[in-house]
Order: C-alpha cells, then structure tokens, then sequence
C-alpha cells in the first residue's frame, strides 16, 4: 500500500529541520526515527506516561498525542536543547545529578521537560507546584522525592545565576 | 499502537473546517488538541480517513464576555482558559473544573470543544455545561444551529453532534447577583485520572442569607454528566443551611445512575455523588458569602 507522504519542515532546538512521514507517523517517532533525535522517550504511546514531553512553542506538551504533521511550522524543543551548544549540563539536568534524580533513566527526558517548564515561569516554586509539574510524568522507579529535591535545588541554583 | 492510514487537511478557518468535513463526508474527523482523539487512533478505537486539523483557525480561539455570556470557541486552549482573567471574573466555576482536568501538558493542547465530542462521562468541562446551562453552537458547511448542553450527551462517548458538524462555540450564561459562589468536586484515584464521581454547584444568595438561585450537576455517575435542576429549584428561596445542603445531597444520590466497573462499584460511586454535592454546596455557599458586593 503506498501511503501518502508529507514534507514536514519544524524548528528544533533552533535549527530548521526537514522530514518526510506519513500523516499517521506521531512527533514523537518523527524526533526519533527521521531526525534521528533520540533523546525524548516513547513510554505508552497514548498520552499517560509522559515519557516523551517536549516544548511545542515553548509550552510542554507530549509528543505522542500529536502527529509530526502537526508540527509542520512550529517551534520544538526536546532535551537535547536543554544543555548549552558545547554539551554543558543546564543547572536543572546538573541537580538531577546532584541529587540522585534518576534511577532507570527512562522518564528523565520528560521529567526535565516538565520542570524546565515549570522554571521558565515561576523562579521559587513550592514543592506543591513541582508536584503538579510533573504530576503527568511517571516514574517506574517510583523516585519521585528525589526527582522534587533536584527541582527545587535547580530553581536554588538558576536563582544564584541569576543574582550572581 | 500506531494509527491506521489517513490523510491530512489543515483548516484555517471554521468555513474551511467545514467544507473539508462536507467534501470527505463521515470518514473525516475534525482534530483539535488530539488529547482524546489520538489515543483512541493509536487504540485503533478510531479510524477516520481524514483528519482534518482546525488547530490553525483563529475564529475557533476567541474568548468574550458580553453582557449575560462568556462566549468560548470550540478550539481554545484549556490552559489559556485557566489563566484568562475575564473567565476568572464571569465564569470561575470552569477554571475551577480545569485544575481537574488531565495535567499541564494535556492542557497545553486540550480544548473545550475537544472534551465535549468526546463526551467522556466522568469529563469536567462537560459537566460544567450541563450543570450551568451551556448552549452549544453546531455548525455545518449548510446551517448553524444551537443547542443545550443538557441535550447535547445521549450515551458514554456519544453526542449529538453530526458528521459534518464542528462545535464551534460554547455560550455560558453569566450570574450577576452580588453574592455568587461556585465549587467542583472531584475523586479520582490519582489526580489527573478520570473522575470516579465529581460534582458541581453554584448558588446566589441574597442579603440574608437566602438560596436565591442553584444549580448542581453530577459527573461520573452515569451514562452522561447531569443537571440535577429539580433538587437545585428545592435549595430555591430557602436558608443554604447544613439541614438544606445534607438533603440536597441526599436527593442527588438518589437521582443518579452510577454502574460498577473496575475502578468502583455502584453503590461507592452514589455515596460519592452525596458526599461530592455536599461538599461542593459548602464551598460554594462559602465563596457566596465571602464574596464583596462589588
């Protein structure tokens, strides 16, 4: 069967890139397996694990419940455009680090979406708000209190960069 | 959990929403935020043949207040919905409702419009139409129709709404009196799941202290979300006191239909309906009387 195929052009990470999917292909397997970004995860595929989180014009949202299609035009941003051009941790990853935010490594992605989001937008949020933040992200490993002390270490830190 | 085959049309206006869904008939769904609708094609629950997107229509984005309503597109986001400051100040029973509804970043996509068609029985923003007296503009490539939200839901997942139809629309009746309070209630087993019940309510009071004006609705309990109308005309004219409220509570549970499933059974979801409507006839009682006459 030949399926229709669609030029999608996208800006990811502030470079402009091209692909070709078929309409059915979601964002997410077209960060994945057409650019090759392998960096956002793909949990359930239906929009419950948060895995695969991403900035869609700077707002998070998850990149399975959208088709690449749809994102013909629009501006992403996946975790690798989280750290600096020359790979340099960003604060929020280097406190995931720090403070042993991560076991298995495979909701780490999304969680760092999620929270960077939540950072851009409020500089000193309770933990009540980190909560909410990533109440969309699920953690098999279930290290979720680790994952809130990075978070309010990384909004500690961005705070200092900032007044520094 | 990959979709079956479709092909793509992106609509950048309601009109051309519409004619895209008259020129590939019933095969073509229209996708907003895709919250429900691309899990349901990942499920193949969902096998439309077009997909026609009206993320692009900016005449499905407006919000505004005139006089008696606050007029709300089909398309808008429900996060703008949470933050919007007329909403807020006309219609705060909906952004109170949105803290219930998915996570941040199913808000960021999701639409008002989106969670109507859908019409998940245990779904926050439909229950606040039904329960408010919502109307529901429906427009095909043909006519424009109007139509209550109370009638809109006819079975779990399933709406009065036609193929060739957009909703494009929401119209929710503005309170004016001085002293007006709302609250939603909900109990889900983490927040952000579907609700097991919740319950809605919002309630005029006049000077001294009596129910001038109720409305209570009931989600989750049901084929559909409900208006309880009869037992909120009760609550009229009378003191909103603790008796009051504990036997509006009780003629809502007994006025709905709730079924078992795995997550609760029958009898859990009416005592929810009971303790939910209580709970929410407080909360709203209280913010009517906190409230400053402005």
């Amino acid at each position: 069967m030949s399926e229709r195929q669609y030029t999608i052009t996208l800006d990811v990470n502030g470079v402009k890139r091209s692909g070709i999917a078929p309409a059915r292909m979601t964002l997410v397997d077209f960060l994945r397996d057409v650019l090759r970004l392998t960096g956002t995860h793909i949990g359930c595929e239906h929009g419950i694990c948060g895995a695969c989180s991403i900035l869609l014009d700077g707002e998070p949202v998850r990149s399975c419940l959208m088709y690449a299609v749809q994102a013909d035009g629009h501006r992403v941003t996946t975790v690798e455009g989280l750290a600096a051009a020359d790979g340099k941790l960003s604060p929020l990853q280097d406190s995931f680090c720090e403070a042993h935010a991560l076991q298995c490594g495979y909701c780490t992605p999304g969680m760092l979406i999620a929270s960077h989001a939540l950072l851009e937008t409020k500089a000193d949020p309770s933990e009540a708000d980190i909560r909410e933040a990533i109440s969309g992200n699920l953690c098999r490993c279930t290290g979720y209190q680790q994952i809130v002390e990075a978070v309010k270490l990384a909004a500690e830190r961005r705070r200092k960069e900032k007044s520094a | 959990m990959k979709a079956a085959p479709f092909e793509y049309a992106r609509a950048g206006s309601l009109a051309e929403a519409c004619a895209l869904l008259a020129q590939h008939g019933p095969d073509a769904k229209l996708i907003a935020g895709g919250q429900s609708l691309v899990p349901m094609m990942a499920m193949r629950l969902a096998r439309p043949a077009w997909l026609v997107d009206i993320n692009d229509a900016a005449d499905l984005q407006q919000i505004a207040v005139d006089g008696d309503h606050v007029r709300i597109g089909g398309g808008v986001r429900q996060a703008r919905l949470e933050r919007d400051a007329a909403i807020a100040a006309k219609l705060p029973l909906l952004p109170q409702a949105l803290r219930w509804v998915g996570h941040a970043q199913t808000r960021n996509r999701g639409t008002p419009g989106g969670s109507m068609v859908h019409a998940d029985p245990s779904a926050e923003i439909p229950l606040v139409a039904v329960t408010l007296g919502a109307e529901l503009k429906l427009v095909s490539e043909a006519e424009q129709t109007w139509m209550p939200a109370q009638e809109f839901f006819l079975a779990p997942m399933v709406t009065a709404i036609a193929p060739d139809q957009c909703l494009a629309e929401l119209r929710f009746p503005v309170w004016h009196e001085a002293r007006t309070g709302c609250a939603f209630q909900e109990v889900a087993i983490r927040h952000g799941d579907f609700a097991l019940a919740s319950a809605c309510a919002q309630v005029a009071l006049d000077e001294a202290g009596r129910c001038t004006r109720a409305a209570i609705g009931v989600g989750g309990a049901g084929p559909v979300p409900v208006a309880l109308t009869d037992v909120a005309g009760q609550l009229k004219g009378g003191m909103l006191d603790e008796r009051a409220i504990v036997d509006a509570a009780s003629a809502a549970a007994a006025g709905v239909e709730p079924e078992a499933d795995l997550h609760a059974s029958a009898e859990y979801r009416r005592h929810l309906a009971q303790v939910l409507v209580a709970a929410a006839l407080r909360a709203a009682r209280e913010a009517a009387l906190n409230r400053r006459p402005s």
